[in-house]
């Protein structure tokens, strides 16, 4: 099952380019210049982009660096005592909607120190799968458009990222 | 995120001052800085490619065909899209490149996608339900089978690394499904 949804995605970008062009040929389209029309726009998308990635950056960045993430993690791991989550897993929880690089070296980091069959590794490699780098998702998405009225959308983000934590860790109790 | 953004600088200042790391913090805003300019740069590339080759849909009419295709799903979820809208081929897209894991892939595309239903969006400047429900959407981590996670557990001799498919996809479904909800019941308060 894992070797064919591999080998899946390997196939699926070079067989849909191969379809496009294909198609766009039978059309009578000139492929060459409709990429090269299409291309041009990226410039322009990247440039809305930027400002609203560098701001968000920033703020993760310094918040890591401060020392309030550490305090905020030990609270989150004093507040959920009862429910024994180890200490690597409360940072991945933290990290992960924050910042990809940042969980990808956390995680790494767990698996070297905790041991690859610890439950602190299993509970993050959970976390690590199943939850996304939404602050990130979020400069990119809102900023490729120019949004700025979010309405309710981050309050349910952060809601369903932090429920997401919880199944996480249960899911992984449950399975390990 | 204004709320959002003041906290985080204005917490982080006061702690870096509070326990010594003002030296530490002033760095880290300068390496934030460098790799939202890496990102952008890295961003750059895969989304002019991108672009490039849904221009080559578009030019072809191939884009109204696919949304056509997937418009039975995809309205189910995105009810105010007009029929076969370039939108619907975007999102399907980004969704599948999503559960496939190609990352290079899914973020151009979902670009697009934001680009396609901005217009159709009557308020510039305010985000449409449809756009919190493709948000929502990439930020649940749909995912068939996580790669990266598993190359990590299995180079350092993890003995069975395939063993988190399950609960990653368990755990994955049952929070999508639980943000999907939470969205919906947002817009019912706050229609």
């Amino acid at each position: 099952m894992m070797q064919t949804v591999e080998y899946i995605s390997l196939l699926i970008i070079p067989l849909f380019i191969l379809l496009a062009v294909l198609y766009g040929a039978f059309k009578k389209v000139r492929v060459y210049d409709s990429f090269v029309a299409g291309a041009k726009e990226g410039p322009g998308v990247i440039l809305k982009i930027f400002p609203y990635l560098i701001t968000i950056f920033v703020a993760i960045k310094g918040f890591q660096a401060s020392g309030a993430f550490d305090v905020l993690r030990d609270g989150f791991y004093r507040v959920f005592a009862f429910l024994d989550i180890p200490i690597e897993a409360v940072s991945m929880a933290i990290v992960k909607p924050l910042s990809g690089s940042a969980s990808t070296a956390l995680f790494t980091d767990i698996v070297k120190t905790a041991g690859p069959d610890s439950m602190a590794t299993q509970m993050s490699a959970v976390i690590m799968g199943s939850a996304e780098t939404t602050f990130y998702v979020l400069a990119v998405y809102l900023g490729a458009v120019g949004i700025k009225k979010t309405r309710y959308l981050v309050p349910v983000c952060l809601l369903a990222d932090a429920v997401g934590i919880v199944v996480a860790v249960s899911v992984a109790r449950w399975f390990f | 995120m204004n709320i959002l953004w003041l906290l985080l600088i204005s917490v982080s200042i006061v702690f870096a001052i509070f326990t010594g790391n003002l030296e530490a913090f002033t760095k880290a805003l300068f390496e934030g800085a460098k790799s939202a300019v890496e990102i952008s740069l890295y961003l750059l590339g895969i989304v002019s490619v991108w672009l490039g080759i849904t221009r080559i849909l578009e030019d072809s009419g191939l884009i109204y065909r696919i949304a056509h295709l997937f418009r039975p799903i995809i309205s189910r979820l995105f009810r105010n899209i007009p029929g076969d809208h370039p939108s619907i081929t975007a999102i399907t897209l980004n969704v599948l490149a999503n559960l496939f894991g190609l990352g290079n892939a899914a973020t151009p595309l979902g670009i697009k996608a934001m680009q396609e239903l901005d217009g159709l969006n009557e308020d510039p400047g305010t985000i449409t339900p449809e756009m919190m429900m493709f948000i929502v959407l990439n930020t649940a981590s749909l995912q068939l089978i996580p790669f990266s996670v598993i190359g990590i557990l299995a180079s350092y001799g993890h003995r069975n690394p395939a063993a988190v498919v399950l609960p990653v996809l368990i755990a994955t479904a049952i929070s999508a499904m639980t943000a999907l909800l939470l969205l919906a019941g947002f817009r019912k308060i706050f229609r």
